[in-house]
């Protein structure tokens, strides 16, 4: 690497500790108001204590980790394979995809909650009142985070090679796809699985307007009751997304390695 | 091999055809290659040679044609039930695995190779072939550019594929690694006796390894034939002009002969056989003598070892590239007045265009 100059270190000291500053000061803001006790100063932690006997808060952490689980099975299941074939065999069809999956993010929450309402009226045939039924609006929600960090897997190797020579090796489609494919843009997918399981543990806008209750909606109406719990459960919701946030890549190094 | 199996050609590519839009890659090609024969395509890009081996590799779909190997029909086979070794342009090698287990892959995916301790033994026999059995536990990234090529060429000959398909698989090395790896695909391929079908643009190359060389261009053969058939006999003037270096000189053909420089040389089948034309004259087939009185001067003189390279400047301000032996370059200084003695070797003459 090269050598850096040392105005250049010292202005990317003040701009990193001004970002880490504006990025850090609310964490601590939560931290402080969740452990306060009384007006006189004291700090204990009976809001963090309080977690799992406030009403309805722990069935909606499991709801939305099922919720994220769901997500990440319809990004492995429909949305990898759909970009690897598309990659391979009908590269005319990048385009038309790509947009395809950015969609979400163009169209606001509220349109697509009037746009999927009466689709989730109809769905309530089949899967009764289930907050599990989100998962199919929270899968089509991933996609334009999950399409590009598979995407910049898929563009940074060689694919079409390594699957031409899986296949004149005697590979069939689903092998070379599994076998060669697959771990070579496993950085990709384990991107695109955490960045989704953070947006559904965060979602409120759609589970809200649709009434379900997942845990930012419980972690909502706490605040109007309950502020301390409120804040102590969404500082430990953080928490848990930015601990996945790390764990997740470094494991997938770790395996690649060794 | 029984004699009878010998006698039948490896391969036997009829007729392919391919087009892509406008465009026609292949455009009625035909070739036949024996067991264990090395034959090189050669031809400028988008002359449609990539595209012959990808056929054959069952990469590639065509339009019409049928590909024979060994005796079968295989045009409608997929690619992955072929048995074809191919090592490819690009770096091809698995990056997730280490050099065995990618001279393994192929192997593992074969039933009667599925005990692991014979696919190890035979991994690191491939291995020891293209001389990489100590690298055997790094990963691709570990290794240089030469060197994974030599472990894609080992993957490719690990299967004892049917045909060996190599696909310009040394330029992206750089000029001294590209002509080692070259000897030593052709010194493994004698070894194996593997049938071989080498693609590239490299004319040095093709000649260099090759049992016959196929000249392509615009989607069809203009010429096979041993490297020394090619070079001295070309059947066309596009063949003598891609092939080896040519100065053509206007001359005049009468009774078979090119009359040029006050000399004349015998013109080659296929050439314009009467009436003016432009003689494509090689390098080595004229001699220099020194003389004073000419009004062709000597150019530059570019010294290559045994030989050295004269460009001669004639009356007409045309230039003559000669090829002269090293010791006569002193005989041959820039400014000197040279005629010229022509060797009794036909020259291809081609008409001259319009």
């Amino acid at each position: 690497m090269k050598k850096l100059t040392g105005i250049t270190r010292v202005w990317r000291a003040v701009i990193l500790s001004i970002i880490g500053f504006y990025m850090l000061l609310p964490i601590v803001a939560m931290a402080d108001f969740s452990t306060r006790a009384g007006a006189d100063g004291g700090r204990n932690f009976d809001s963090w204590a309080a977690i799992p006997s406030a009403p309805g808060l722990l069935e909606s952490i499991a709801v939305s980790l099922q919720l994220a689980l769901l997500a990440v099975i319809g990004i492995l299941v429909l949305l990898v394979p759909t970009m690897i074939w598309v990659h391979l065999r009908l590269p005319l069809m990048r385009r038309p995809l790509e947009v395809l999956c950015l969609l979400p993010i163009a169209i606001p929450a509220i349109v697509i909650v009037v746009g999927i309402a009466p689709i989730y009226r109809w769905l309530s045939q089949f899967f009764g009142s289930s907050p599990l039924s989100l998962a199919f609006v929270y899968t089509i929600l991933t996609f334009p985070f999950a399409y590009r960090a598979v995407n910049t897997s898929l563009r940074s190797v060689d694919v079409n090679t390594l699957a031409e020579a899986a296949r004149t090796l005697g590979a069939s489609w689903p092998r070379t796809i599994a076998g060669v494919i697959i771990p070579n843009i496993r950085a990709g997918i384990l991107g695109a699985c955490v960045i989704s399981i953070a947006l559904v543990l965060g979602e409120f806008t759609i589970s809200s307007l649709l009434n379900y209750e997942t845990m930012q909606v419980v972690i909502n109406l706490l605040g109007k009751r309950e502020g301390q719990i409120s804040v102590a459960v969404s500082l430990a919701a953080l928490i848990f997304a930015f601990v996945l946030l790390v764990a997740i890549p470094t494991s997938g190094k770790k395996q690649e390695v060794g | 091999m029984s004699s009878n199996e010998s006698s039948l050609p490896a391969v036997q590519l009829n007729s392919l055809r391919r087009a892509f839009g406008p465009v026609v890659a292949l455009n009625d090609f035909s070739l036949e290659i024996a067991q264990g024969e090395l034959v090189a395509l050669l031809g400028p890009s988008g002359c449609g040679k990539t595209t012959a081996l990808r056929a054959l590799a069952g990469l590639q779909d065509l339009d019409a044609g049928q590909i024979v190997v060994q005796g079968k029909d295989i045009t409608s086979l997929r690619a992955s039930k072929r048995d074809m070794g191919m090592v490819f342009q690009s770096y091809s090698l698995f990056p997730h695995m280490t050099a065995q287990e990618n001279v393994e892959y192929g192997l593992r995916l074969r039933k009667e190779s599925r005990q692991k301790v014979g696919r190890a033994k035979r991994a690191i026999e491939m291995l020891e072939l293209v001389g990489l059995d100590t690298q055997a536990k790094r990963f691709p990234h570990q290794l240089s550019g030469g060197q994974q090529q030599r472990v894609a060429l080992a993957r490719a000959l690990a299967i004892a594929p049917d045909v060996l398909l190599l696909d310009e698989p040394l330029s992206a090395l750089d000029a001294k690694v590209r002509s080692q790896l070259r000897d030593e695909i052709r010194r493994i391929q004698l070894e194996l006796g593997t049938t071989t079908l080498f693609v590239t643009h490299d004319q040095e190359e093709a000649l260099g390894v090759a049992d016959r060389v196929g000249v392509m261009s615009e989607g069809s053969l203009a010429q096979i034939a041993s490297p020394a058939e090619l070079y001295e006999r070309p059947n066309s003037a596009l063949v003598a002009e891609f092939v080896g270096l040519t100065t053509p000189l206007p001359c005049e053909v009468i009774d078979r002969r090119a009359h040029l420089l006050g000399s004349s040389v015998p013109v080659l089948p296929g050439s314009v056989t009467t009436g003016p034309a432009l003689a494509l004259l090689r390098p080595e087939s004229i001699d220099l003598v020194p003389d004073k009185q000419s009004d062709s001067i000597v150019l530059t003189v570019s010294f290559l070892g045994s030989v050295c390279r004269v460009i001669v400047q004639l009356p007409n301000k045309t230039l003559l590239t000669v090829q002269a032996p090293s010791d006569q370059i002193s005989t041959f200084s820039p400014g000197s007045g040279v005629g010229f003695s022509f060797r009794e070797q036909p020259v291809f003459a081609k008409g001259i265009p319009a």
